[in-house]
């Protein structure tokens, strides 16, 4: 644990000194020559799977090395919703693994995440929307995860800003409830599983952008060209997001990956008027409030593959027609800002945490537009494949394999969107 | 929002038009002969390049036709628009203003 452990004393004692004594929460590492392992791309999954690595499996000799700054990327563009409600049970094992680990991972980081289970609400709208919330909701529990059916009353008392009046476009007719689902703080996580791996020797490196590969005769990896030189590794797993495609052509490694903008935008901040995160996956807007007070609201993909960072006003547009018409409140709010990030698709909407066919080269991406939920489960079961060179039982399933054997996690065509 | 030249309508605002994906794909002609691995590649594998990439738009609420247009995938400028069927353009590649987004 870091030389300043946060407790309720930490803070008394500092408050007294006058906050003069704080340190840097992580070490501004240089790149030594050689490491035992080294992760591609310093966001949330990457930093999660260095800590894991370091925590779980001994290997503190490692490091994270990041093109631009740590959480920069997706982890710092998303929406920060946190569920597990997916359809088949393999998604089903890999979320909920994640979200019990978000339950406690303030206590194990000793940081605040702010993870809070606030719920999350998915909207019927159609009678096909309501028949195939209620194939989801048995199909969870199944599975023991939490989801219960709300009719429109019960969904308007769990949220009351939304409007379930029967003559609006897209009629609320009830809505399936995740209660343990919810948000936390993106930069949080980033920031505490920096703190954490750095506190057990990883070496975080920032402003280091892969170049090329190094590999022996027969193939397998031998180090990484970067930025900032040469550096020795017979272990590297790539967790580099939208841009996964671009890194692994470098290693001759090709994926079924397509990288598209993803776009979100804050209202300005108002007082606590929403309790719950709101999805619909029929018109397609999603919406919770941060603690700052922030509406925070995301839509679908643009049409096109981009890595541009920026996307069209239009589907912004569209998304807040839809925000305006199921809670009329927000009409007159200003929206502050909006960005986009680059989010990388599969063709099943399900991610790839696996083994390349180069030796000593794993890889975690396809996590579309949903990967901040998956952040510490993703990175413990990729942690696990790349220290023991198998996958987790969890993880087995999201192979590259599984696209050449028809063995799809098609949640893409259970979600009939992309999520 | 992009404004996509259409080799048919001239330049038209992107909500006209459907995005098709990776251009120049050639369905195998005797699927059945492919090997698993050469199937999965042809149906699920794509470029996904960053810098000039060569897709389908389809101008689906115009004249309805697709066509192939050359994009830089880091600017979103298109650098040239050209009819399905026709070979990919060479091009400079310095990105041309012209249909700036």
């Amino acid at each position: 644990m870091s030389k300043q452990p946060f407790s309720a004393l930490s803070l008394i004692w500092r408050a007294a000194s006058r906050h003069r004594s704080w340190q840097p929460q992580w070490r501004k590492a240089e790149p030594k020559k050689a490491y035992d392992a080294i992760i591609v791309g310093g966001g949330g999954h990457g930093l999660g799977a260095a800590y894991y690595l370091a925590k779980e499996h001994g290997l503190t000799n490692i490091a994270v090395l990041e093109k631009g700054w740590i959480g920069g990327g997706n982890t710092g563009r998303n929406t920060t919703i946190i569920r597990s409600n997916y359809l088949f049970s393999e998604s089903a094992a890999l979320y909920d693994h994640s979200l019990k680990l978000w339950e406690n991972l303030s206590q194990v980081l000793n940081y605040n995440v702010m993870f809070s289970p606030r719920g999350v609400m998915m909207l019927a709208h159609t009678v096909h929307d309501v028949q195939v919330s209620k194939r989801h909701i048995h199909a969870n529990r199944c599975n023991g995860v939490d989801n219960d059916w709300l009719e429109p009353e019960e969904a308007k008392a769990f949220c009351p800003p939304l409007n379930i009046d029967s003559n609006i476009r897209y009629p609320v007719l009830g809505a399936a409830l995740q209660r343990r689902g919810g948000t936390a703080r993106h930069d949080a996580v980033a920031w505490g599983y920096a703190r954490a791996a750095d506190a057990m020797g990883v070496d975080i490196i920032e402003n280091c952008e892969v170049t090329g590969f190094r590999r022996d005769t027969a193939g397998a990896v031998l180090g990484v060209e970067t930025s900032q030189g040469y550096i020795d590794s017979r272990k590297i797993g790539v967790c580099a997001a939208g841009h996964t495609s671009v890194v692994l052509q470098m290693a001759g490694v090709s994926l079924p990956l397509e990288s598209f903008p993803l776009q979100a935008l804050v209202s300005e901040p108002i007082k606590p008027i929403f309790p719950c995160v709101v999805m619909s996956n029929t018109i397609h807007a999603y919406i919770s409030q941060s603690d700052k007070g922030e509406l925070v609201i995301g839509a679908g993909t643009d049409a096109y593959t981009s890595y541009t960072q920026r996307g069209a006003l239009h589907i912004n547009t569209h998304t807040l027609d839809a925000i305006c018409e199921l809670f009329p409140h927000f009409r007159r709010l200003r929206m502050l800002r909006n960005w986009g990030g680059i989010v990388d698709v599969t063709p099943d909407r399900s991610p790839i945490i696996a083994k390349t066919p180069v030796p000593g080269l794993y890889v975690n991406c396809g996590w579309g537009t949903g990967g901040f939920k998956a952040t510490p489960g993703s990175a413990h079961v990729f942690a696990w494949t790349m220290a023991r060179d198998e996958p987790h039982p969890i993880n087995a399933p999201f192979n590259i394999e599984r696209f050449r054997d028809g063995y799809l996690i098609d949640e893409a065509a259970a979600a009939a969107v992309a999520h | 929002m992009l404004i996509i030249d259409c080799p048919y309508c001239g330049r038209r605002p992107e909500i006209e038009f459907t995005h098709g994906g990776e251009a120049h794909l050639v369905r195998p002609p005797q699927p059945a002969e492919l090997s698993d691995q050469d199937w999965a590649a042809f149906l699920y594998m794509r470029s996904n390049t960053k810098g000039i990439y060569a897709e389908r738009w389809r101008h689906a609420r115009g004249c309805g036709q697709f066509f192939n247009a050359l994009r830089d995938t880091t600017t979103d400028h298109f650098l040239s628009t050209y009819k399905s069927g026709t070979p990919r353009p060479v091009v400079n590649t310095t990105p041309s203003e012209e249909g700036h987004s």
